[in-house]
């Protein structure tokens, strides 16, 4: 593309933040009629987050946003969105499970009414599953729910591209083929050129690199919440494009120097992913800090889950010695009882230790919260405070003094930094160091580099299984981005 | 994969009408005379109400709520049926209509405050109950003649309750299964976040299907009520269980949208057919009710048996 | 300064959700009272003190149930009263000395219904709501089949027990007492009953904290048919024999005073006083519309209208369907 086509959406100063964490610091982006955008960061770089904002699922906190010449920045929301022709394929399924393909159709499309709607709607899906994915072997009268993940991602797919009453200018696609195998995931890559060259607009996230470099014309690098680098993709090789995701500034963070001195206790976790197919696993020894890295949600979670379940005595996957205790990263499902003060949030863990006569003992309860409202310096006047009533960061602090306060011998840690702010996080790797030292096991799971240089060793997983291990002399951010994001699909 | 497995949505989808068969051969086995057109008209005599109850109730599980109020209504339409609707016509009527806009608002709070609907409602059961309770403060009263004639209305060669059943299986499976908007309605159930995304409004389908859980509540009170002819405050108290019991039989689940209307219309003849094979077997009548909780537990241990298997493919 | 004061009665109030039922029965109390210009208030308040205590132990149970989270309820406990009753009679037979033997079956009785009711919960995965229902068909069944007829008399020192006074006080009243503190001892200070709160709260963040959540629910599930099967033999203590309906009306006492006495019908919250509370109130309320001379039908109504402003107006804020 040279600039002559017409510009279909413009986002002028985006900005958004959640409470005090920045995901857009000011984003521009233009996508012109007629061509495919490939959108490439690293974890948290904030490529979601600026789709939803497109899509109308989220409002901005300040900027422009122009679709097809039209300022909807006061009107923004999916409706307007879809009005003007933005439509978004997220990447958890928008699908109704109990309804057949036709129907989902239907319910996206208000078009598709009256008599004989089922025939018409099935009609169009089909038309458009056969011009993306040629046998595809899907019927319209199928109820989602009995499809394949794959399947289903091909029906929200053609969902997506069909037109009914309203016209189609661009089609987000939001790592579309995640779960497409690869011949499928060419079939898509290749309607997404004839989509590109009716006219049609598509931006595209991947983390298949590969499928960016071949599919888009141009690229466009985040990175904390900031557009870094935009240029046509054929001004990028692989190298190039992880040397733009990585880091601008250098790393000043400082080896761990007990690392080497730690290797020689016994092993305590052993798992292996249970879509590990060649023999790899993951071990960690006493004392050991384990990272676990790669882009988000590709299975690091799920591992530790089976690890945590695994110290109950009921997971095949996983064998630990010892008892385990785990750090919740996504804090309202995983971790925090609302209604509860911050002193039980804390002594749930540890309950069984605090008893007298059976009954658990209130002043006991009421030490261990005072002792780690000092260690972990917890912000509040009062432990019996309501835990929501702290920020995010100190909840945070008060799940891993629910952690660290256990007799647990082996902490997992789900990227519980997710959202802290950096004075927080430098008094907790102080301490997961500390307590390394004393022989506690961490395993360590993180979208963020900077951590990963605190771990005597580093799994890197792709796709729900491990790809590599890198010791500690190895841990580069160059090399953890290679082993994230792959050539091929896997 | 294979072709000769039949899929799990198939069996679970021929479970109903397969129970059915069971039930019906059971029956033969035992008492042959009673397959017959006289036979069924008698042992299906009150196939229709518990159909229409287990239809209202298929509504209000279509959009993952639960009715526990439903057999008090259908008392409560029972005694409307057997004293208004007969005195003063026009009165009976608007004060079932009444109950129906109840029934939307229900709906419409349950979906406003975000409450459990099984608190409500219960709440609501003792509400229906204290109003039959005020008009039929002991069992009696009577029913318009036109009403009686209706319900008993003798069909030449299939008994007048079965072409009912089938007729409103029918309707219901086209309104509900393959009409535009049913497809609306069943995916709120469903995906509820997907459907508001694409611009719908969860409270206009929660009010609709509330709102039909009433008439059909209502149709279920009258039909009880003319072939009855007399009613009292707890003449459909065992509705509640019995719908409930009836599209679960049927192949429905309690959340996600996933109903059959056909099949719930079929469970309701299977609970209703019980009855009667179990006093041909000269088993107590005692043993009715638990006969009933073995079948569903029965049928959800299959239908547990069966996702068991799927997911293990 | 003011807002200080203003916010530490708010903040008072909020940590005591019980205050409200207690108002409530206070005030219904003195209503009634009132009406009756001072007459028969001690009569009044034994007979409600009586009649609460069997609201109070059905009502513990099912409170432990709907604290483990939404959708769990145990829909079990009227057949529960009334199969608890009828084998409580014929156990006992009349005789003084198999009064305990029969509460020890009846106390089995509990246990094989609460194992019953979870068995179905965990290896059918039936949702709690129609397993206890259907689990409930069976044992309605049972006790009308092992039941019928039944004209068993209590033993004369059971039923000494569940209609006599200490002190003016009834026997039966200091018994619900002392269990509701034992209950909310339970709830507060045992490893048990915070894992009971933590699980309602969120019971995936329950099971990565360490908590044994199916354990947790399976003994909550015993825990409420055990106190319904023994609710049962009081009450057939109390009237004299066992029957069939007995247990009926406590389908909606038994949630109506959890969600009165101002438990979360979301989880994860809950008090035992609260119980006590509600259980005055629905009594005392009855009574004051007897008083006035209302008729069944309106307090039938007026009971169901105020489950449902109760219930809405503390709100579902993270009620699924429960």
């Amino acid at each position: 593309m040279d600039g002559r086509s017409a510009t279909i959406v413009a986002l002028e100063g985006v900005r958004k933040s959640f409470g005090a964490v920045r995901a857009l610091a000011g984003v521009d982006l233009e996508v012109r009629a007629g061509e495919c955008l490939g959108l490439v960061g690293h974890n948290g770089a904030g490529k979601s987050t600026l789709m939803q904002v497109l899509a109308g699922t989220l409002a901005a906190d300040e900027g422009r946003l122009v679709v097809a010449g039209d300022d909807i920045t006061a009107s923004a929301g999916v409706a307007a969105a879809r009005s003007h022709g933005v439509v978004c394929v997220f990447q958890e399924l928008s699908l109704c499970p109990n309804l057949t393909v036709a129907e989902n159709a239907r319910v996206m499309h208000r078009a598709f009414r009256g008599f004989g709607w089922r025939k018409r709607a099935g009609a169009a899906m089909v038309a458009m599953l056969d011009d993306i994915f040629p046998g595809h072997g899907i019927d319209p009268a199928d109820v989602v729910a009995d499809l394949s993940i794959a399947r289903r991602q091909m029906v929200e797919i053609a969902r997506a591209f069909l037109v009914t009453d309203q016209p189609l200018r661009l089609v987000i696609l939001d790592e579309p083929t995640s779960s497409l195998d690869q011949i499928v995931a060419e079939q898509l890559m290749g309607f997404v050129r004839r989509f590109v060259a009716r006219g049609g607009s598509v931006i595209l996230i991947s983390h298949l690199l590969g499928e960016i470099l071949s599919t888009c014309d141009r690229v466009v690098v985040m990175k904390d919440g900031r557009v870094v680098e935009t240029r046509p993709a054929r001004d990028f090789t692989r190298e190039s494009l992880v040397a733009a995701m990585g880091s601008v500034v250098a790393h000043e963070e400082g080896r761990s120097v007990a690392a080497t001195a730690r290797q020689a206790g016994e092993t305590v976790v052993e798992a292996r992913p249970p879509r590990q197919a060649d023999g790899r696993s993951l071990s960690a020894r006493r004392g050991e800090i384990v990272g676990l890295a790669g882009l988000a949600g590709h299975g690091q979670t799920d591992l530790l889950v089976r690890i945590n379940a695994a110290a109950q005595g009921r997971e095949p996957h996983a064998r630990v010695a010892g008892a385990v205790a785990f750090v919740a990263g996504d804090r309202q499902s995983d971790g925090v009882f609302p209604l509860w003060s911050i002193a039980e949030n804390i002594t749930i863990r540890s309950l069984g230790r605090l008893r007298r006569f059976g009954l658990i003992d209130p002043a006991a309860e009421a030490r261990m919260a005072e002792e780690w409202r000092q260690r972990i310096a917890i912000r509040t006047p009062d432990m019996g405070n309501g835990i929501l009533s702290l920020s995010g960061g100190n909840q945070q602090k008060a799940l891993f003094a629910r952690a660290l306060a256990s007799e647990a011998d082996i902490v997992l840690m789900d990227d519980p930094m997710r959202g802290v702010d950096v004075g927080t996080k430098q008094e907790v790797y102080g301490m997961v160091r500390a307590e390394a030292a004393r022989g506690r096991t961490f395993l360590w799971y993180t979208t963020e580099f900077d951590e990963l240089l605190h771990c005597d060793r580093v799994y890197v997983f792709r796709a729900g299984v491990i790809v590599a291990e890198l010791a500690a002399d190895e841990i580069t951010e160059e090399r953890v981005l290679q082993s994230s994001f792959a050539e091929e699909a896997a | 994969m294979s072709a000769f497995v039949p899929s799990p949505r198939l069996v679970r989808a021929a479970l109903p009408a397969l129970s059915l068969a069971a039930l019906l051969v059971a029956i033969w086995f035992v008492q042959p005379r009673a397959i017959s057109y006289f036979g069924f008209n008698l042992m299906l005599n009150l196939a229709m109400p518990i159909a229409f109850a287990t239809i209202a109730q298929l509504c209000v599980i279509t959009v993952n709520d639960l009715d526990l109020s439903i057999g008090a209504f259908v008392s409560f339409v029972a005694c409307v049926g057997a004293t208004w609707l007969n005195e003063t016509p026009l009165l009976g009527a608007v004060v079932l209509l009444g109950a129906v806009a109840v029934y939307a608002l229900i709906g419409a709070l349950i979906h406003l405050r975000n409450l459990p609907s099984i608190v409500v409602t219960l709440g609501m059961s003792f509400f229906w109950l204290g109003c039959s309770v005020l008009l039929l403060p002991s069992p009696g009263g009577s029913v318009p003649a036109w009403l009686a004639a209706l319900v008993k209305f003798r069909t030449p060669f299939v008994p007048f309750a079965i072409l009912v059943s089938a007729a409103l299986a029918l309707i219901v499976h086209v309104g509900l299964m393959r009409s535009a908007w049913g497809a609306i309605l069943r995916g709120a159930g469903g995906n509820p976040a997907a459907v508001a995304r694409a611009g719908w409004s969860l409270l206009r389908t929660k009010v609709t299907m509330f709102a039909l859980a009433g008439v059909f509540g209502v149709l279920s009170g009258l039909s009880l009520v003319g072939l009855t002819t007399s009613a009292d405050a707890n003449i459909a108290i065992r509705y509640t269980l019995l719908s409930i019991a009836g599209v679960i039989l049927g192949g429905g689940e309690f959340v996600g949208g996933r109903v059959s209307p056909v099949g719930a219309v079929l469970g309701a003849m299977t609970l209703t057919l019980a009855g009667s094979l179990l006093s041909f077997l000269r088993i107590s009548p005692d043993w009715q009710i638990g006969a009933q909780g073995a079948i569903l537990i029965v049928v959800l241990a299959l239908r547990a048996l069966v996702n068991r298997l799927e997911r293990r493919r | 300064m003011q807002q200080g004061a203003f916010s530490r009665l708010a903040d008072w109030s909020s940590r005591r959700p019980w205050l409200w039922s207690f108002v409530g029965a206070g005030v219904i109390f003195l209503a009634t009272i009132a009406f009756t210009s001072g007459k028969g208030g001690a009569d009044v308040l034994a007979a409600a003190l009586t009649f609460a205590s069997f609201y109070v132990i059905v009502g513990i149970g099912q409170m432990f149930v709907i604290t483990t989270g939404p959708g769990n309820v145990d829909l079990s406990i009227p057949a529960n009263i009334a199969l608890a009753g009828a084998v409580a009679m014929k156990v006992m037979d009349g005789s003084n000395v198999m009064i305990l033997p029969g509460l020890a079956a009846v106390a089995g009785v509990g246990l094989a219904i609460g194992c019953f009711n979870f068995a179905l919960i965990r290896i059918l995965s039936i949702p709690p709501i129609i397993a206890t229902l259907s689990a409930s068909f069976l044992v309605q069944s049972t006790a009308i089949a092992y039941g019928r007829g039944l004209r068993i008399k209590p033993p004369p020192l059971f039923a000494e027990l569940a209609t006599g006074r200490l002190l003016g006080v009834p026997i039966l009243a200091i018994m619900a007492l002392v269990v509701a503190a034992v209950m909310a001892v339970v709830l507060r200070r045992t490893v048990y009953g915070r894992s009971v709160l933590a699980i309602g709260q969120n019971a995936r963040a329950a099971g990565l904290a360490g908590i044994r959540v199916e354990r947790v629910r399976f003994a909550t599930y015993v825990l409420s048919a055990v106190f319904a099967s023994l609710c049962g033999a009081l009450l057939a203590g109390f009237s004299g024999g066992a029957s069939l309906n007995m247990g009926e009306e406590f389908l909606l006492a038994s949630i109506a005073v959890v969600v009165i006495g101002g438990t979360s019908v979301a989880g994860g919250f809950s008090n035992v006083p609260g119980i006590w509370g509600a259980s005055l109130f629905l009594y005392l309320l009855v009574t004051m519309l007897n008083t006035f001379g209302v008729g069944a039908g309106v307090r039938l109504i007026l009971t169901g209208l105020i489950i449902i402003a109760v219930i809405a107006l503390s709100g579902g804020r993270r009620a699924g369907r429960g």
